[in-house]
C-alpha cells in the first residue's frame, strides 16, 4: 500500500468515526430547528452554520454521512451482484445466451424507470418512516442500476473467455467449474470493483435527484443527497462556502475509495499474471 | 462630444422602436387565442391584454368601472343587466363596435355548443339566456336565474366581433395578436384602434408591441431579466425576490399580500380508507382547532417566506378589503392554548407521544406535492411545531397527479398542504368550495346532506348571499361563513404569499396591486424607455 493509499484510507476513518461519532461532536440533533439562528454563518455552537430551517449543518452532514455511506455501498453490491450474475452468465455463455441478455439489457436501460419509481412512490403507505422511506429508495436504485455495469462485465468475460491463457487452460483439460472459479473470477474482479465503486457517488446523486420526486429521504432525516440539494441555490453557496461542505466530502469519499482502487486493481492486475 | 453621441445613440433606438416593446414571459404556450374558450394563464395573460370587456376590475381600488359599457344596471334581482355603451369605438381591422357584438357574444358565451369556461360563471340556471339591443347603443342581457355579482362577472367576457365572425384577431383591448411562433413567442401588437385616450389626449396604448416568451424555467427567466432581456417577472418566489433584491434592489416589488392561501386539511370523507380512530380525530372541531393553534405562522412567514407574506386567519385575505372579516385573527401558535384543545378533545401527553383516549398514539402523514421548496420547508416547520405535542408527523411528497387522485378520487390520504392560487374577490367564487354538495369541499367533497349542523349552515348562507344583490347583506352572511370556518377549522389557513414581481426601472406607470395580472394590469398606460411619441 502506498502512502497515498494509506492516507486515503486514514481519511475514510476519519470520515466513518466522525459519522458513527455525531453525538459526540455536535450536541444538536439533526432535526433540531433553531429557529432565531436560520442561515447562521459558522459559529462556536454551529461549527458549519445553520440550515435555512435553523438546522446545525454540522450534526445534518455527520448523520446524513451515515445514511450514504451504510445505504450507497449497500445499493452499490446489490446492483453489481445483479451486474456480475447476468453480465458475466452472458459472456460466459456467449452464443444465444448473450445475445438474448444484451437484447434484454438494451430494452432495461430504454425503459422510462421515472414513472416506475413514482409508482413505487404512489404505492407506499403514508405512514412510512424516513429510515423506512430511504432504505426502500436505495433498494430499488440497487434493483434498477445493474444494467449498466452488466454490460461492462459482459464485455469484460467475453474478452476474457477468448484470451490465451483460458483458451490454453480449456485446451489443457481444465474442467468448465474450476475454468470460472480459479482463472475467470479472479480476473473479473478488477471490473466488479470498478463498477461497485463508480456505482457509490451515483446512487448518492440519484438519492438527491430522487428527493425531487418525493422518494429520496423525508423530512427530517439527512442525507448527503439532501444536503446536496441546497448547493442549487448557486448565489447562496458564493456567500456562504461553507454550504460546499457535503460536496467537498463527497468528493474526498470518491477520491479516496479512488485510490484505494487503485491498489485493488493492482492485485487484480497481479492475479492475471 | 461624447454627450452628443448619445443623444444620437438615443434617437436612433427610439426610431428604431426598441424602447416601445415590453417583454415578459408565459410559463407556456396559449392554449387557444379564443377569448370565450380561456382556461390556461398564459391564455388568460393574452385575453387581458387583447381583449375589450364591457366593465373592467380595476385591479388596484378594486372596484369595477365601466370599459365599452359607459354605465350598466342590475335589475331583477340579479337577473337583467342593462349597458349604455360607449360610442364611436372601433375593432382593430376598423369596424365599428355596435351593440350587436355584444349580442353576438352573449349568444356565444351561453352557446352550450362552446362549452366556454367563461360562460360556466354565468349559467345560473336552466333556460336561455335573452340578450338584445334597445335602440343603438344599449343593450339588455336577462338570464334564467339570478347570478351572483352579475357585473363583475363581464370583466372575462372580452367582446367578439359579430362582423367578423370566427377571427379571433379582431379585438377591442388595447394589443392584437400579431405573431405567434409556438414554443417561442407571442408578438402582441399595439391596436391602432384602441378607444382610449390619456389625460392629455394621446392616444393609448403607449407601447408599440408586447412580446410575450414562452419560458417555462424560472431560473432562466430570472437570468434573462438580469441580463435586460426581459422587463418584468410578474411572480417571483421569496428566496428568487431576495436574491434579485440584493443585486438590483430598484427592481424588485413587493405588492403586498395576494389572495392566495396555503392551507392544511384533514380528510373527514365518510368512506375513505383510514382506521375509525384516525377520522374520529379528523372529524373533531377541537383536535383541528388545537393543530391550527399549534402551528406557528408567524415562523412559516418569516422563515420560509423571508417576510414576503402574511399570517391568515380565513379564507378571505387581507388583500380582499372589502369581503374580509376584519374581526378574525390568525391563531398565535400558543403551545398552551393548543394543548388546553388536545386535552379538550381528550387527548393526553404520556412521554413524549400525544395519545387519544382509546391509548391510540397520534400519528398521521401530511402530503403535499413533490418539487415545490416552499412546501417542504413548511411541512419541516409544522413536523417541528406538531412534535412540541407529541405528535408524529410523516411527511410525504408525491407528485401532483398521485397527489390529486388521492384527494379528489380515492380519498387515501391523512392530512394535505396545498396551494389554492387566485381565488375570486366575490364569495360567490367561492360557492364550489363552502357548498357540501360541491366537488371541492375539499375536506368531504360531495356530500348529499350537509355532514354537520355546521356545515348545513354555511350552506344556507352562502345561497342566501348568492341571491341577494344586497351587498351589505352579503358581506354580512360571508362574514358569518368565515367565522364558522375559523371556529371549526375544516381548513387550516396558513399563510398569503405576497405578490413578488421584477420590474426594470426603465418601464414606467407601474402601478402593483395584489390582484392577477399585478403588475401589467394598466398595460395600456405602460411605457419602455420613457420616449413617448405623440399619437392623437
Amino acid at each position: 500500500m502506498s502512502f497515498q493509499q494509506k492516507i486515503a484510507l486514514a481519511v475514510l476513518a476519519v470520515i466513518a468515526a466522525a459519522a458513527l461519532g455525531a453525538g459526540w461532536i455536535t450536541p444538536h440533533s439533526y432535526a433540531e430547528q433553531s429557529r432565531e439562528f436560520i442561515s447562521a454563518p459558522p459559529s462556536k455552537d454551529f461549527w458549519l452554520g445553520t440550515d435555512d430551517l435553523g438546522r446545525d449543518r454540522l450534526a445534518r452532514l455527520l448523520y446524513g454521512t451515515r445514511v450514504s455511506l451504510l445505504l450507497a455501498p449497500a445499493a452499490a453490491l446489490l446492483s453489481t451482484v445483479i451486474a456480475a450474475l447476468i453480465g458475466g452468465a452472458a459472456g460466459y455463455l456467449g452464443g444465444r445466451a448473450e445475445r438474448m441478455v444484451t437484447t434484454g439489457i438494451d430494452l432495461f436501460l430504454s425503459l422510462p424507470w421515472l414513472f416506475l419509481l413514482l409508482a413505487v412512490r404512489a404505492l407506499l403507505p403514508l405512514n412510512t418512516s424516513p429510515v423506512m422511506s430511504v432504505t426502500i429508495t436505495f433498494l430499488l436504485l440497487g434493483c434498477l442500476g445493474w444494467a449498466a455495469p452488466a454490460r461492462i462485465i459482459r464485455a469484460g468475460t467475453m474478452t476474457l473467455v477468448n484470451s490465451d491463457f483460458l483458451v490454453q487452460a480449456r485446451a489443457g483439460g481444465v474442467s468448465r467449474g474450476r475454468l470460472f472459479w480459479r482463472h475467470l473470477l479472479p480476473n473479473l474482479r478488477p471490473i466488479f470493483l470498478a463498477q461497485f465503486w463508480i456505482s457509490i457517488p451515483l446512487f448518492i446523486l440519484s438519492e438527491a435527484n430522487l428527493g425531487l420526486l418525493g422518494l429520496g429521504v423525508s423530512e427530517p432525516l439527512p442525507s448527503w443527497g439532501a444536503l446536496l440539494r441546497d448547493l442549487e441555490n448557486y448565489s447562496a453557496v458564493l456567500q456562504n462556502p461553507w454550504m460546499l461542505a457535503p460536496a467537498v466530502l463527497l468528493v474526498a469519499v470518491v477520491g479516496c475509495v479512488q485510490l484505494l482502487l487503485g491498489t485493488e486493481q493492482s492485485a487484480g492486475d497481479r492475479a492475471v499474471c | 462630444m461624447l454627450m452628443r453621441w448619445m443623444a444620437v445613440l438615443a434617437l436612433c433606438g427610439a426610431a428604431a422602436g426598441w424602447a416601445s416593446e415590453l417583454r415578459f414571459c408565459l410559463r407556456t404556450d396559449p392554449k387557444t387565442f379564443q377569448p370565450l374558450l380561456v382556461e390556461d394563464e398564459s391564455a388568460e395573460a393574452v385575453r387581458y391584454l387583447t381583449g375589450g370587456v364591457l366593465i373592467r376590475l380595476n385591479r388596484y381600488t378594486q372596484e369595477l368601472e365601466g370599459d365599452l359599457a359607459t354605465h350598466w344596471k342590475v335589475s331583477e334581482n340579479g337577473r337583467r343587466i342593462d349597458f349604455a355603451l360607449r360610442k364611436g369605438v372601433r375593432f382593430s381591422d376598423g369596424t365599428p363596435f355596435t351593440c350587436q357584438d355584444v349580442v353576438y357574444t352573449m349568444h356565444q358565451l351561453m352557446d352550450p355548443a362552446l362549452h366556454s369556461p367563461v360562460g360556466d360563471a354565468f349559467r345560473s340556471g336552466p333556460g336561455a339566456t335573452e340578450a338584445k339591443c334597445e335602440g343603438d347603443s344599449s343593450v339588455m342581457v336577462r338570464f334564467p336565474a339570478p347570478v351572483a355579482a352579475l357585473a363583475a362577472q363581464f370583466d372575462e367576457v372580452a367582446i367578439l366581433s359579430a362582423q367578423s365572425k370566427g377571427k379571433d384577431s379582431v379585438v377591442l383591448g388595447p394589443f392584437e395578436v400579431g405573431e405567434y411562433k409556438p414554443g417561442e413567442y407571442v408578438l402582441l401588437r399595439r391596436n391602432p384602434n384602441y378607444w382610449k385616450h390619456d389625460g392629455n389626449g394621446r392616444a393609448l396604448p403607449y407601447l408599440d408591441s408586447i412580446r410575450l416568451e414562452i419560458q417555462q424555467n424560472r431560473e432562466l427567466e430570472l437570468l434573462r431579466f438580469r441580463r435586460g432581456e426581459l422587463d418584468i417577472v410578474n411572480k417571483l418566489d421569496p428566496e428568487m425576490y431576495d436574491r434579485l433584491s440584493a443585486e438590483m434592489p430598484h427592481a424588485v416589488v413587493d405588492a403586498g399580500p395576494s389572495l392566495d392561501w396555503e392551507a392544511v386539511f384533514f380528510n373527514q370523507v365518510a368512506n375513505a380508507p383510514l382506521p375509525e380512530y384516525k377520522r374520529r380525530w379528523f372529524r373533531n372541531d377541537e383536535f383541528r382547532r388545537a393543530i391550527s393553534e399549534g402551528i406557528r405562522r408567524d415562523d412559516i412567514v418569516r422563515i420560509v417566506y423571508r417576510g414576503h407574506a402574511h399570517a391568515a386567519a380565513g379564507p378571505v385575505s387581507v388583500a380582499n378589503r372589502f369581503w374580509l372579516n376584519s374581526a378574525l385573527k390568525p391563531p398565535s401558535g400558543s403551545q398552551a392554548a393548543a394543548m388546553a384543545l388536545f386535552e379538550r378533545a381528550g387527548f393526553h401527553r404520556s412521554g413524549n407521544s400525544l395519545y387519544d383516549r382509546e391509548g391510540h398514539k397520534v400519528e398521521f402523514s401530511m402530503i403535499t406535492n413533490t418539487g415545490n421548496q416552499l412546501h417542504e420547508r413548511m411541512l419541516a416547520l409544522i413536523q417541528q411545531d406538531l412534535a412540541r405535542f407529541g405528535i408524529q408527523l410523516n411527511v410525504v411528497a408525491l407528485d401532483f397527479p398521485s397527489l390529486v387522485e388521492r384527494i379528489s378520487r380515492t380519498f387515501n390520504y391523512e392530512a394535505v398542504l396545498m396551494a389554492f392560487t387566485g381565488p375570486d374577490l366575490d364569495p360567490s367564487g367561492q360557492m364550489n368550495i363552502w357548498l357540501s354538495s360541491a366537488a371541492n369541499h375539499q375536506w368531504n367533497p360531495n356530500e348529499k346532506t350537509p355532514a354537520t349542523p355546521w356545515e348545513a349552515e354555511i350552506d344556507k348562507l352562502m345561497m342566501a348571499q348568492e341571491r341577494s344583490q344586497d351587498r351589505a347583506k352579503r358581506k354580512a352572511d360571508f362574514d358569518r361563513v368565515q367565522q364558522i370556518v375559523a371556529d371549526k377549522a375544516p381548513i387550516i389557513f396558513l399563510v398569503n404569499p405576497n405578490a413578488l414581481a421584477a420590474v426594470s426601472p426603465s418601464v414606467k406607470n407601474v402601478t402593483p396591486a395584489a390582484l392577477s395580472p399585478q403588475i401589467y394590469w394598466n398595460a395600456d398606460r405602460l411605457q419602455v424607455g420613457g420616449n413617448l411619441v405623440s399619437r392623437r
